[in-house]
């Protein structure tokens, strides 16, 4: 059994039930930030300097998406011969953000439309010969 | 009117895939431009390049690389760098020169050679950079976002296929005639709609190709221009913003947005607060423009800058593109340059050329796509990581 490692490290939690994106927050104005800000509040009403780890909400709604039918560019892993994918945006309504992913593998495009409910899922992006690297998609919650 | 400066003369190297080094462009532009303002080279007190990232340290100092290629002559120089706008910021940092009374008359320039596909990151593992990991984990290219944006247009408003390749359809036949464009060929819808699926609903022949080619520009003050020419073209006003907190538009090359849970919307979104600076500090109005150039990347995004230029509400802008009113002929022609839809793009060189179009058009020197009577037009485009870009040109 291959381990398991998640493709960019501290970016979501590796529970493979119900996995979770992590981001901050500031500590001062309750902002949130996905990728992790721990320099600088954003907020251009805040000074804030200190960040806590939380998780995100593991279900949205999708915000628009969109079918790719070219192999993109490296670093993209592609699986040969290419397969077409589906990327998401994904409004988070607590966090009021709005976070990209593929699709799960096996969810067709036609399958959603914008407000579709969608829920987190970890899958493999590529793997060698001792670690699978996982990585976040989104999969509608009635699939 | 204090703000306003004068465009003495444009020049453009005609866009292509010519496979020359970019200074070679912007010199053959630089030197159209001065011949058609009256003004030697040597008279030219300030010199702002627009920088390409992509043809090592003479790109990233192109001011200066120009200045030299035409020979030192002693001006003062910049360089500036803001993705697709750096064009504008040239042109604003020559701009306020002038407006400060530091100088009399400048000239701005931009010129890039690009790589052929999708325009892709650098090479090497980095880990740490976000734009190289939107196409690692996500498969996240530029077309991803411009199929992103036209699927919310057509979940939002029912804008349709056929809509986009029409947008694609009337910049096709507004560049057939424009000597500066690289693609002069029309289409059918059909033909459009029959090229491969890129990023659905967009095919390959809506999404922009990247380009060689360059443009300059001399301007000065209205006391130098009322001395060697009379009625200049002017320059009303220049954006240059930046998005207000929380910019809640999935924005390239980012994998999420700003959070608003705990900030108020800003007044407008982003690529709408772009042209309105440029509105306000010209003291006029959308319903005051004859034409425009939008930075269409895609067929679908024309459509939204139709919406964020003030040309109609939000949703309706596949009607105005539908019944003609953005057409040359119509009342308020967008691209009639053909658009990147006809050129690709060329950075440092797009946000300038836009600007000569619209000289063009004001001085009636247009041609077969000429806009009949245009006393005042804009440009809309945007740079990556925040960077807007608008420019108002009136007579
Ligand atoms: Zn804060």
């Amino acid at each position: 059994m291959k381990e398991q490692r998640p493709a960019v490290e501290g970016w979501f939690t590796m529970d493979r039930e119900r996995p979770q994106l992590l981001g901050t927050r500031c500590q001062a104005c309750r902002t949130f930030f996905f990728p992790k800000e721990e320099q600088f509040c954003r907020n251009p009403e805040c000074d804030g300097r200190e960040f806590e780890e939380v998780p995100l909400s593991n279900k949205g709604r999708v915000w628009s998406y969109t079918e790719h039918h070219y192999q993109p560019p490296e670093p993209y892993i592609s699986p040969d011969p290419f397969v077409p994918y589906t990327v998401a945006a994904v409004e988070l309504a607590e966090e009021k953000m709005v976070i990209l992913g593929q699709l799960a593998t096996g969810v067709q495009a036609k399958e959603i439309e914008v407000g579709t409910e969608v829920q987190l899922v970890l899958e493999t992006l590529y793997e060698d010969d001792s670690n699978d690297y996982l990585v976040w998609k989104w999969k509608p919650t009635t699939h | 009117m204090a703000k306003e400066v004068a465009i003495l003369g444009v020049g453009m190297h005609p866009w292509g895939k010519w496979g020359k080094n970019f200074v070679e462009y912007g010199v053959k532009a630089c030197q159209d431009a001065l011949k058609d303002a009256g003004v030697e080279w040597k008279d030219i007190q300030f010199v702002s390049g627009a920088d390409t990232m992509r043809n090592g340290y003479p790109g990233y100092v192109s001011g200066a690389t120009f200045a030299q290629a035409l020979g030192w002559n002693g001006a003062r120089v910049a360089s500036s760098y803001a993705a697709c706008a750096s064009g504008a910021t040239a042109l604003n940092t020559a701009r306020t020169q002038i407006l400060a009374g530091l100088c009399d008359v400048a000239l701005v320039v931009g010129a890039d050679t690009t790589p052929k596909g999708f325009l892709a990151p650098n090479k090497g593992e980095r880990p740490d950079d976000p734009d190289w990991l939107r196409f690692r984990l996500l498969g996240a290219t530029n077309p991803t976002y411009f199929g992103l944006y036209a699927r919310r247009r057509m979940e939002l408003y029912g804008a349709t296929e056929k809509d986009f390749a029409r947008a694609k359809v009337k910049n096709a036949n507004h560049g057939l005639s424009n000597p500066n464009a690289r693609y002069r060929k029309a289409f059918t819808e059909e033909e459009v709609l029959n090229s491969p699926m890129v990023a659905d609903p967009l095919h390959l022949f809506e999404i922009c190709a990247t380009s060689d080619g360059g443009a300059a520009m001399v301007i000065s003050s209205l006391e130098f221009a009322r001395k060697h020419q009379i009625d200049a073209v002017k320059i009303a006003s220049i954006s240059t913003v930046t998005p207000t907190f929380p910019n809640t538009v999935i924005e390239m090359p980012n994998m999420s947005t700003d959070s608003a849970h705990t900030s108020k919307l800003p007044d407008a979104p982003f690529r709408d607060s772009i042209a309105k600076a440029a509105y306000e500090e010209a003291g006029l109005g959308p319903e005051d423009m004859n034409l425009a150039e939008v930075y269409d990347l895609s067929s679908a995004l024309e459509l939204d800058w139709y919406e964020n230029i003030g040309l109609c509400k939000a949703g309706e802008a596949e009607r105005l593109l539908n019944d003609g009113v953005t057409t040359v002929g119509g009342r308020v022609p967008v691209n009639p340059s053909g658009g990147l839809a006809c050129f690709g793009e060329a950075v440092p060189a797009q946000a300038i050329a836009q600007v000569c179009e619209l000289v063009w058009h004001l001085r009636g020197q247009a041609g077969k796509r000429q806009v009949e009577g245009a006393k005042a037009g804009i440009t809309a485009n945007q740079g990556l990581f925040g960077h807007g870009s608008s420019v108002i040109v009136t007579k």
